[in-house]
């Protein structure tokens, strides 16, 4: 047992840095990027950096030669994604399209169009969105009832999708929709890739609980209203919409890891650094028992990630472990969060930057969308039920029913 | 990164697996308990027979010289099982403080009867109902004479020696003891799991050496545990994933209502709740191995961890165990009473629970130990 790179993972890490050090300044302590500054100023540096990545071969490390790739190992992913993270780099734009959009255009689009849109995709000239969410269909995301209607070569496309990262600056985005409404839930949609450009296509920026809008929290309503797609712009088959759309979520869940924020760290600092009545908090036994819980957990999920990178570097498949991490951090997140906010008895909820309350504010705010995004705590438990446990599924009460006939309220 | 074991220590593990099904597997722990016996000596000696207690012993005293990772691997086989045998008394503390602390005479007299199961030790740590403490221990070593009572000893019966920590005018000891001398009473100490013996001790006027120097005992006695602790956490892992596997057979045999019970959300969120706590529990052990093969300066903080996450993982596993399997899961005859009341007697027996996030936190207090990577 050891945390050593081989030889080839040293090499490998030795050229990201050495590449990176060329071209990024290195993160001082604790600087984060903020996004909010300026939309358009982010976007252009973002756009810039990754026009650089792709000339010198670091845009999409795991995608084919003929795209560009370098066909990546996982672990050599993991390498670039940790010297990358030590650098000051803008990101958070170009992981959905990369990571999702692109892989399903490649299987699915013709060899015109994977010519025309893979390309600017990976430099960075193009952004991608994902439309799969509705107001009535999250977690039974299968349950969507957007429409389209085909219209001699066209698709006329009706309906509202929600929660699209990043839907206020793509330029296309990926769309499951329902095609025949008499067929069963999961037969009758059919995916497609659309301009966000077309006409009907209107997007709203969500104000989420944080009061974070816009470009603050990334995410939007977008509605459709007779907005045209041709029909060479479906990907699969009429009425494969599903196992496309599948195929997306499998990558979704590879990209959605720890929620970020406030951790046993911060924790630990504010016992050690605040007082309550004039003893350093971390001297109160409750505290005590809490830093400890939390340090379990955090610290369990350290090594539950350096379990899955061994299996990676060993060229094994990792096992179902990393099932856990969203659960675990997210709820953490919301409890040292809780915990923070509570030290400053009263002023706790004071929204001041100067008492050290505020990445706990944050963390508390932000914890609850982190315990529902990219599936919630209880479809994460029913994932690891099903699929690590082998437990059966839930009797679905819209089994074998037409689309149409699926009750939606009491 | 390398954070696995080698597929030599996976090969161990394997063997031990089948080796413990082969050998009847929880049906040894309930005899021990119906038939009132102190451990499974036929099991025992078959343990013997295959080296196991050879593990950690140096070469040079007709041991194998292996590391701790080969005895993580085998703990964890002996908590899937419940093997109702000296295996943690007499192999993590007893022989581990001796090739530690004991003087070269006392190895070469002990170590091989060690390997061969001629001897096999245990140790003594509490005295009463309270944490034991540098402050408040009271078994007092003084002319190599010992004086004072241990209880809660395990394995007493079917052991021949033991280390004790007890007080000298020097402070803390570490010292052993020749359980067959004429001047120690053993008497049975009654247990909520009867698979397991554990025994009270009195000296009266009894030998003792002293293993290392005088007055060091407990740092000895600390470094003993911190090492005990995390080849325990892998039993109680073991034994968390035998709990886990049970309460889903069970599920997906049982039917309610019409259907298998492991359909309902609320036992497949419970058992996915188990199963997460045993991942991080897991993970926290296999930092734990790393530490202790690595002698890594962070096993006391490894140890805590690993201890702390077991713990509460296998308690979790096997009380829920029991909820999974409803009416017959407070019967007698299934097995779930097995795993909860071994859950509870191992949480306690190197110390409680809250013991050890004392101890851990202690750690984070000294150590500017980070998280993230």
């Amino acid at each position: 047992m050891d945390f050593n790179d081989t030889p080839e993972q040293a090499k490998f890490r030795a050229t990201c840095r050495e590449w990176l050090e060329a071209n990024a300044q290195l993160k001082a302590d604790k600087v984060h990027m903020n996004v909010e500054s300026s939309l358009e100023s982010h976007l252009k540096t973002a756009k810039e950096w990754q026009q650089k990545k792709y000339d010198a071969g670091w845009a999409m490390l795991h995608w084919p030669k003929e795209f560009g790739g370098i066909e990546a190992s996982p672990i050599e992913r993991i390498i670039w994604g940790q010297e990358e993270a030590k650098f000051n780099v803008p990101g958070g734009i170009f992981e959905i399209g990369l990571g999702m959009c692109g892989p399903v255009m490649m299987q699915y689009s013709t060899e015109e169009q994977k010519n025309r849109y893979l390309a600017p995709m990976a430099q960075g000239k193009e952004i991608w969105c994902q439309l799969f969410s509705e107001p009535a269909a999250g977690s039974d995301v299968a349950g969507l009832r957007s429409k389209a209607e085909k219209d001699g070569d066209d698709w006329i496309i009706n309906g509202q999708k929600v929660w699209t990262s990043g839907a206020h600056y793509s330029d296309f985005g990926i769309l499951v929709v329902r095609h025949d409404p008499d067929l069963a839930k999961h037969k009758g949609l059919t995916f497609f890739f659309v301009d966000m450009k077309s006409p009907g296509i209107t997007v709203k920026p969500i104000k989420q609980i944080t009061g974070q809008s816009g470009s603050g929290s990334g995410f939007n309503e977008v509605y459709f209203d007779d907005v045209r797609i041709p029909d060479s712009q479906r990907l699969g088959e009429i009425g494969d919409g599903w196992k496309v759309a599948i195929t997306t979520l499998m990558n979704e869940r590879l990209a959605v890891g720890d929620a970020r924020g406030s951790d046993i760290e911060e924790a630990l600092t504010l016992s050690k650094t605040k007082d309550d009545a004039g003893e350093a908090l971390i001297k109160n036994d409750a505290v005590r028992e809490r830093l400890a819980d939390w340090f379990c957990e955090a610290n369990g999920l350290k090594y539950t990630k350096f379990r899955t990178i061994s299996a990676l570097s060993k060229g094994e498949a990792p096992g179902p472990e990393a099932s856990i991490t969203k659960i675990v951090s997210a709820n953490k997140l919301q409890s040292i969060g809780n915990f923070g906010i509570d030290s400053g008895d009263m002023a706790g909820m004071l929204i001041d930057d100067d008492n050290g309350m505020s990445s706990f504010q944050g963390a508390w705010l932000g914890a609850p969308g982190l315990r529902i995004a990219g599936g919630t705590d209880e479809i994460l438990r029913n994932v690891i039920a099903e699929r690590v446990l082998g437990l059966p599924q839930d009797p679905r009460a819209d089994k074998g029913l037409a689309f149409k006939d699926i009750p939606t309220k009491a | 990164m390398n954070l696995d074991f080698s597929d030599d220590q996976k090969y161990l593990q394997e063997e031990a697996r089948k080796f413990f099904e082969k050998e009847g597997g929880l049906g040894n722990a309930r005899n021990v308990m119906d038939q009132s016996q102190d451990a499974d000596h036929e099991l025992w000696n078959k343990i013997v027979e295959l080296g196991w207690t050879a593990i950690r012993v140096p070469e040079a005293y007709e041991g194998l010289g292996l590391g701790h990772l080969e005895l993580c691997v085998v703990a964890e086989e002996l908590g899937r099982s419940l093997a109702p045998v000296p295996f943690a008394s007499s192999v993590y503390f007893f022989t581990e403080a001796l090739i530690k602390y004991a003087s070269e005479d006392t190895k070469k007299e002990l170590l091989p009867k060690l390997v061969a199961g001629e001897v096999v030790g245990t140790y003594g740590i509490a005295e009463d109902s309270h944490q034991a403490t540098e402050a408040n221990i009271q078994l007092n070593a003084s002319a190599d004479q010992l004086n004072g009572t241990k209880i809660a000893v395990p394995d007493a019966g079917i052991a021949s020696h033991m280390i004790v920590i007890a007080k000298s005018s020097q402070g803390i000891e570490l010292r052993l003891v020749n359980l067959q001398d004429s001047s120690i009473t053993i008497t049975p100490q009654k247990n909520i799991d009867t698979s397991k013996s554990f025994y009270k001790v009195e000296f009266n006027n009894t030998p003792s050496t002293l293993l290392g120097q005088p007055g060091e005992g407990w740092n000895y006695i600390q470094h003993l545990l911190d090492q005990a602790a995390i080849l325990f956490a892998f039993e109680q892992v073991g034994g968390s994933q035998a709990a886990l596997d049970m309460a889903k057979a069970y599920s997906l045999e049982r039917f309610a209502f019409g259907r298998q019970i492991g359909s309902y959300q609320a036992i497949k969120h419970k058992l996915a709740d188990m199963y997460i706590a045993i991942t991080l529990a897991k993970s926290n052990c296999y930092y734990g191995a790393w530490a202790l093969s690595s002698e890594s300066s962070e096993l006391s903080l490894a140890a805590a961890t690993a201890r702390v996450s077991a713990t509460k993982a296998f308690q979790l596993c096997s009380k829920e165990n029991i909820q999974t399997h409803g009416g017959n899961g407070f019967t007698w005859e299934y097995d779930c009473h097995l795993f909860y009341k071994r859950s509870k007697v191992l949480s306690v027996l190197l110390g409680s629970e809250a013991t050890w996030k004392e101890k851990l936190v202690q750690n984070l207090e000294k150590t500017n130990t980070l998280v993230k990577e």
